[in-house]
């Protein structure tokens, strides 16, 4: 009972971060930038629900307005991490023994790495960005799916089923794409939402950081960073986008979790 | 045994030869000419190019230049930082003293807090177990920099009790301590918890029992020993994790170390000081997983017998 509370919750949650994403617009009727010298700093109020901040602009406004930055980052990174990944873990499994050798050599190498350290030597590389910082992260998130990929595929290609449709004479490519990969996709999707938190995480870390949307984005880590000033004298500042960015991550444990006992 | 150290060996110089080429690939991937990316954003003299061409062998050919810089690093010279004005090495090692102290003061905290939570609350009453598997799922979901801003804003701005900013002394390490041990706590004690229970049900458990042994002393005696094995293993791969998030916390704290150290050379693109803290921390992985191999046969005599 308090596990189905815990994900109704959680769903409600992750489905407003959602609407914030997808339509800002209907959740606040200011926008991000409007900014208000006069209301600098003001702590929470009837006007302003969750304050201003340095430039008086609203700091809901400016929340819900960064979901949608916050969410692509998250996201961005996870979708191109699963793909790389997969397509990795199914070279290593299909491959022969040599490849298998090579690209699983290659994922212990990057696992073995500090995940944040690999971004910054990326970021170093690209200079800071959105785009770069998906990259970053994707780039030691992929890994973990090769693996989970390669591992299935291994245990797929020996199945009844597989056997039968190479006997049928179905090409390799058709019993890839309709035999192993659907039956290899469950713990996949499983795996990959709740990486989404993770990757979450590191992108607004990152962003916090000064290397991901520059100012004035309305990004939370970026918020954070833009307030970092001001902790001392607007607590709101330090708190509001933290908690923003917590509620999702821990949403998205919850559900991905969730997801994660049903099939198992 | 011996099977497994050379196993363990072989798996080191991987890693290590693996941050090496990722180092050099990073290099050569860098937009523009290598001599200007080494340099990052510096102005240097005609001889200094000179140098740095001839120092990493520039003119040669890519896998020349592959052999040399793998050779340099060998013999321990990781180059030089222009923006410093001084060799990587000594830039790392003027950094590493609070960097350390922070990792392994966070590391000690989250193993004491852990194992206690853990003891105390395995095979607990249901909402016991409830409560702190509640909180875990809160303490995995922080990122670790905003604990660090939340503790500071509570702690040091709105009550005082602790210094914002500095490293000196003992007050200064405890808001950064609390906000890195946070999240290898949380992990630990899950992991633990869920060992403990496992093993707690046991049939030597119940035959520790019927000799009159308190609650208290099968878990500490008996069973946690046999939660060791992942927690040690679960331990190696948290400090790579616990390098990242001092990265955060250092600059919120505004301490010195290797962090600060990092974000600083990303900022001025000091591609030779990142390349430099990669490949220190894969010599770190690499010597941990050694210490967690020996901690292995400290823990289960069954492995000391296997050779």
């Amino acid at each position: 009972m308090r596990v189905r509370a815990g994900f109704t919750l959680a769903s409600v949650v992750l489905a407003l971060i959602t609407l914030a994403a997808l339509a800002p617009g209907l959740l606040t009727g200011s926008t991000p930038d409007a900014a208000d010298a006069l209301a600098a700093l003001q702590g929470p109020s009837a006007d302003h629900w969750l304050g201003t901040d340095a430039n008086g602009r609203d700091l809901f406004t400016r929340i819900v307005y960064g979901a949608a930055p916050s969410l692509l980052a998250g996201l961005g990174a996870t979708a191109l991490a699963v793909v790389v990944g997969t397509a990795l873990g199914l070279l290593a499994a299909l491959g022969g023994r040599a490849v298998d050798e090579i690209v699983m050599r290659l994922v212990e190498i990057v696992l073995s790495l500090p995940t944040l350290l690999l971004a910054l030597l990326v970021i170093t590389v690209t200079g800071p960005g959105t785009v770069n910082v998906i990259f970053a992260i994707a780039l030691y998130t992929a890994p973990s799916y090769a693996r989970l990929v390669r591992a299935q595929t291994m245990v797929i290609r020996k199945a009844g089923f597989v056997e039968a449709a190479t006997s049928l004479g179905l090409s390799r490519g058709r019993i890839i794409t309709r035999h192993v990969l659907p039956n290899a996709f469950e713990p996949l999707v499983v795996l990959a939402t709740i990486e989404v938190g993770t990757a979450l995480v590191a992108a607004a870390s990152l962003s916090y950081l000064g290397l991901g949307p520059q100012p004035p984005a309305p990004e939370w880590g970026a918020m954070l960073s833009a307030g970092r000033d001001y902790f001392s004298v607007a607590w709101w500042i330090a708190i509001f986008p933290g908690v923003a960015i917590t509620l999702t991550v821990l949403s998205i444990t919850v559900v991905g979790r969730h997801l994660q006992r049903r099939i198992s | 045994m011996i099977r497994r150290i050379l196993t363990r060996l072989a798996t080191s110089v991987l890693v290590l030869w693996g941050a090496v080429t990722v180092s050099f690939t990073a290099l050569h991937l860098t937009p523009g000419n290598v001599v200007d990316v080494l340099i990052g954003s510096n102005i240097v003299t005609p001889e200094v190019r000179a140098q740095i061409i001839r120092d990493y062998g520039l003119d040669e050919p890519l896998l020349t230049q592959y052999a040399t810089y793998l050779g340099r690093v060998l013999r321990g010279d990781l180059g030089q930082s222009y923006q410093l004005h001084e060799s990587v090495a000594t830039a790392i090692g003027a950094q590493i003293g609070p960097s350390l102290q922070l990792a392994g003061a966070s590391l000690l905290v989250a193993i004491v807090v852990s194992t206690t939570l853990a003891i105390l609350t395995a095979r607990r009453k249901p909402w016991i177990r409830g409560l702190s598997s509640s909180l875990e799922l809160i303490g995995v979901s922080i990122p670790t920099f905003w604990t660090a801003i939340l503790l500071l804003t509570v702690f040091s701005f709105q009550l005082g009790w602790f210094p914002a900013v500095g490293a000196e002394g003992l007050a200064g390490l405890v808001l950064p301590v609390i906000a890195v041990a946070l999240p290898i706590t949380t992990m630990l004690t899950q992991m633990m918890r869920e060992g403990l229970e496992l093993t707690l049900e046991q049939p030597f458990v119940l035959t520790a029992r019927t000799r009159g042994m308190s609650d208290l002393g099968v878990r500490l005696r008996h069973a946690l020993r046999h939660v060791l094995i992942p927690t040690v293993t679960l331990i190696g791969w948290l400090v790579g994790l616990t390098v990242g998030a001092m990265v955060a916390v250092e600059q919120i704290f505004s301490r010195q170390g290797i962090g600060q150290l990092t974000l600083a050379a990303v900022g001025g693109k000091d591609l030779p000081v990142v390349m430099g803290v990669v490949l220190l921390t894969a010599v770190l992985y690499v010597v941990v997983n050694i210490v967690i191999d020996l901690l292995y046969l400290l823990i289960d005599p069954r492995l000391r017998s296997a050779s």
